[in-house]
């Protein structure tokens, strides 16, 4: 028995449904935005799975393109959650909720 | 064939990450939800140490056990009047059924597909010693473009939470 | 809320019997491992020498090699967990074991000697009843704190209150990992060392977080807040000040940045004043030790995050500050003063009796800084950190990036070169500080602004001489 590239794929495909799921059915906003934070994770294993598996891990053009990609995808997360919390903290107080349900300004 | 500690190691962490995972979905508190996303985070980091990605799993944990949770937990507590509990909206249906959709989907993809020689490759065998140094080369030369436009977006991000949540000077 | 409530009781005894039997026979195994590769390696069953006790990593590598020979002679029923396994697991038991009983050791030792140096810096002197002075104290503190009561606050969330006591434990002894004792005595020499030691100690946040709020309490919220204010902030001047040794040294894993010292005989606390100073006082803030103890600040906000831990939980936070204490006092021997190397001295003493000395002077200041320098304000605290340590930081990152580029082009001896860099450090040093400092407006005085009133020698009798009745008498 061994480890393979698909039981990767699988457990990254499972964490990136959770955060589906989460993502799409939280009312409160930090709860969306872990479920987006999920995601990337799932992202990130399968980016480093197929980085490991393909080949390219000791190719010489472009070694650990997948590492890099995931340095890359960390920085994004990072600037999105700090951008997203501050938004969530200005409605709060602008509204005095967080809840998804009840912010709809934009509806009118 | 791999040696046993990998396939446990594997395993073990992977039931973690995805149980935390649906952890945070099922979760009645914020805070409980928040403490197993780190879980889920921390036993992903172990998943990529199994695959040879020492440099990565170190960034994971600082950033994703270290960081962003510090900042959700400031948020929830900056948001006292919010509800603490972690709610469901409408969509719960839809979403459960997508997330789902999608995880089962792409596993029996990922099952089925032929992969070749490199999809059954064996772990064991590589060393740690040129991730931090090859990653380092890469973002230096190949992708230096992109890693000034992150640092941009970094710097942008920095300065746009600030003007987001300073308060008004008082008049 | 009234903060005076009563908390629940629990039952008396909270650890099952099997339990405690479970840890006892743990415990017993883990000597009774030591001892018997003790006697094979003392007692030269290996291949019939004395093994060189200057490095025991030598030691265990024969110890391995030797297994292996007797796995690869003998294929064993469990051959399926790979060729290797017993020599990793039995290498892995001694080197835990190793660390868990050094570092539990040098605790109980701390928790005496931190007491009375702090006692003889204020004129006292110390725990001294129990035992010759008072060195058993340590034992009769614990077996007090096992004694008491253990205390659950009403509504307080069960799960998250009890792990951080469990959790907050495994930072510090994982931090242990990567430092090296000798030239082949690292547990964990793993190639990205400093980066995993920054990513586990931002674990403690998190930790800290949940007992703060689990608690229910207004008091240890408040302090788990101010504590994770604190740590975010100054985790960046830690990190960047990090950032030039491995700029230097070109490496991040500690036995590399150690060999580098040691090839080049140069304390990087030479090279680097400026970052030194920058992780020594940003760690005493991770650490939450005076001056930077804010977030505990006994006098004002009761004991921070801890405030309804009670019986041995509260002794393991404490104990868990202690030791973190010590891992600072670790790293700073190791990246700062040359770790394991002395100067080509290494050759005849050990060098886990090096880097004990350099981890014992550097504990010394860090009890030294405790006993003596009064407490910041929070906004001082926070100020200090944003205003002063990271640009400071940021710019002596960018100098030692400049001198680490010229260091790896120019071709003369790594005497001119480093003596080039460590006077230029020093000078920028001593400039940036002082004119960052008169430029956020900071005058020192020249003077005393008022007569001390307590003299050491004699005490209250000659001040009250100079100053004079009248005044006293006012005073009064």
């Amino acid at each position: 028995m061994s480890v393979e590239l698909a039981h990767y794929l699988t457990v990254g495909a499972m964490i990136f449904g959770a955060g589906i799921a989460i993502a799409l059915s939280k009312r409160n906003a930090i709860a969306v935005l872990m479920g987006v934070e999920l995601m990337l994770n799932g992202v990130n294993l399968t980016f480093l799975a197929f980085s490991r598996f393909g080949g390219a891990f000791d190719s010489a053009e472009a070694p650990l393109a997948g590492h890099v990609f995931v340095v890359f995808v960390l920085t994004v997360a990072a600037a999105e959650a700090a951008v997203a919390l501050a938004m969530a903290v200005l409605i709060y107080r602008r509204r005095e909720t967080v809840d998804l349900d009840r912010i709809n300004l934009m509806r009118w | 064939m791999d040696s046993a500690g990998i396939i446990v190691a594997f395993w073990l962490l992977s039931a973690i990450a995805v149980g935390s995972a649906v952890g945070v979905f099922l979760a009645r508190n914020l805070i409980h939800a928040v403490m197993l996303l780190v879980l889920s985070f921390v036993a992903t980091a172990g998943l990529f140490v199994t695959l040879s990605a020492d440099f990565i799993a170190a960034a994971q944990v600082l950033i994703y056990a270290g960081a962003i949770p510090v900042l959700m937990v400031f948020a929830v507590m900056l948001t006292p009047l919010a509800g603490r509990d972690n709610g469901n909206s409408l969509y719960v249906v839809p979403g459960v059924l997508l997330g789902g959709a999608f995880a089962v989907i792409v596993a029996i993809v990922a099952i089925d597909a032929e992969w070749g020689a490199a999809g059954a490759a064996a772990l064991a065998g590589q060393s740690f010693a040129t991730t931090a140094d090859a990653i380092g080369d890469a973002l230096m030369g190949r992708y230096v473009l992109a890693f000034e436009v992150a640092s941009v977006l970094l710097l942008a991000a920095l300065i746009g939470a600030i003007v987001l949540v300073r308060e008004d000077e008082p008049a | 809320m009234s903060t005076l409530r009563m908390g629940r009781r629990l039952p008396q005894r909270t650890v099952p019997r099997a339990l405690m039997a479970l840890g006892a026979l743990v415990a017993l195994g883990f000597v009774a491992v030591n001892a018997a590769i003790g006697y094979v390696v003392i007692d030269g069953r290996l291949d019939g020498q004395w093994y060189d006790v200057r490095d025991l990593g030598i030691g265990v590598q024969e110890l391995r090699e030797w297994l292996d020979d007797r796995n690869a002679d003998q294929p064993g029923f469990l051959d399926f967990l790979g060729q290797h396994w017993i020599s990793y697991a039995v290498t892995a038991l001694l080197g835990a074991t190793g660390i868990l009983s050094v570092v539990g050791g040098a605790l109980l030792i701390l928790i005496w000697v931190e007491r009375r140096l702090i006692g003889r810096m204020q004129i006292r002197r110390g725990p001294n009843r129990v035992g010759p002075y008072g060195l058993l104290q340590p034992v009769a503190d614990a077996v007090k704190l096992i004694q008491k009561e253990v205390l659950m606050p009403r509504g307080a969330d069960k799960v998250l209150f009890l792990l951080p006591p469990a959790l907050i434990f495994i930072p510090m002894i994982v931090a242990w990992g990567p430092i090296p004792w000798g030239r082949q005595m690292a547990y964990l020499d793993i190639h990205v060392g400093i980066l995993f030691l920054i990513a586990i100690s931002s674990l403690t946040t998190l930790v800290i977080f949940m007992a703060g709020w689990s608690s229910n309490n207004h008091y240890a919220l408040l302090g788990a807040m101010r504590t994770i204010a604190m740590m975010i902030s100054y985790e960046i001047p830690l990190s960047i000040a990090l950032l030039s040794v491995v700029l230097l040294s070109g490496s991040m894993q500690l036995s590399t940045i150690v060999e580098w010292q040691s090839t080049h005989n140069v304390w990087l606390a030479a090279l680097l004043p400026l970052a030194m100073f920058t992780f020594f006082f940003s760690s005493t803030a991770e650490l939450n030790r005076t001056p930077n103890d804010i977030a505990e600040a006994e006098s004002e906000i009761v004991a921070g995050f801890h405030t309804e831990y009670s019986g041995m939980k509260f002794g393991l936070i404490f104990v868990v500050e202690l030791g973190n204490t010590l891992v600072v006092a670790a790293l700073t021997g190791t990246l700062f003063l040359g770790g394991w190397s002395l100067f080509g001295l290494e050759e005849w003493i050990p060098g886990y009796l090096i880097l004990g000395a350099k981890i014992s002077a550097a504990y010394f200041l860090l009890v030294w800084l405790r006993g003596t320098l009064p407490r910041f304000r929070l906004d001082q605290l926070m100020k200090f950190a944003w205003q002063f340590l990271i640009p400071l930081s940021l710019i002596n990152l960018l100098v030692v990036a400049a001198q680490a580029s010229i260091f790896a082009r120019w071709q003369v001896e790594g005497v001119v070169s480093l003596g080039l860099f460590a006077i230029v450090n020093w000078a920028a040093a001593i400039i940036l500080v002082r004119e960052w400092a008169r430029r956020m407006g900071y005058r020192p005085e020249r003077e005393a602004v008022r007569q001390p009133i307590l003299t050491q020698g004699v005490g209250g009798l000659q001040a009250a001489r100079r100053l004079g009745a009248s005044e006293l008498g006012t005073r009064a």
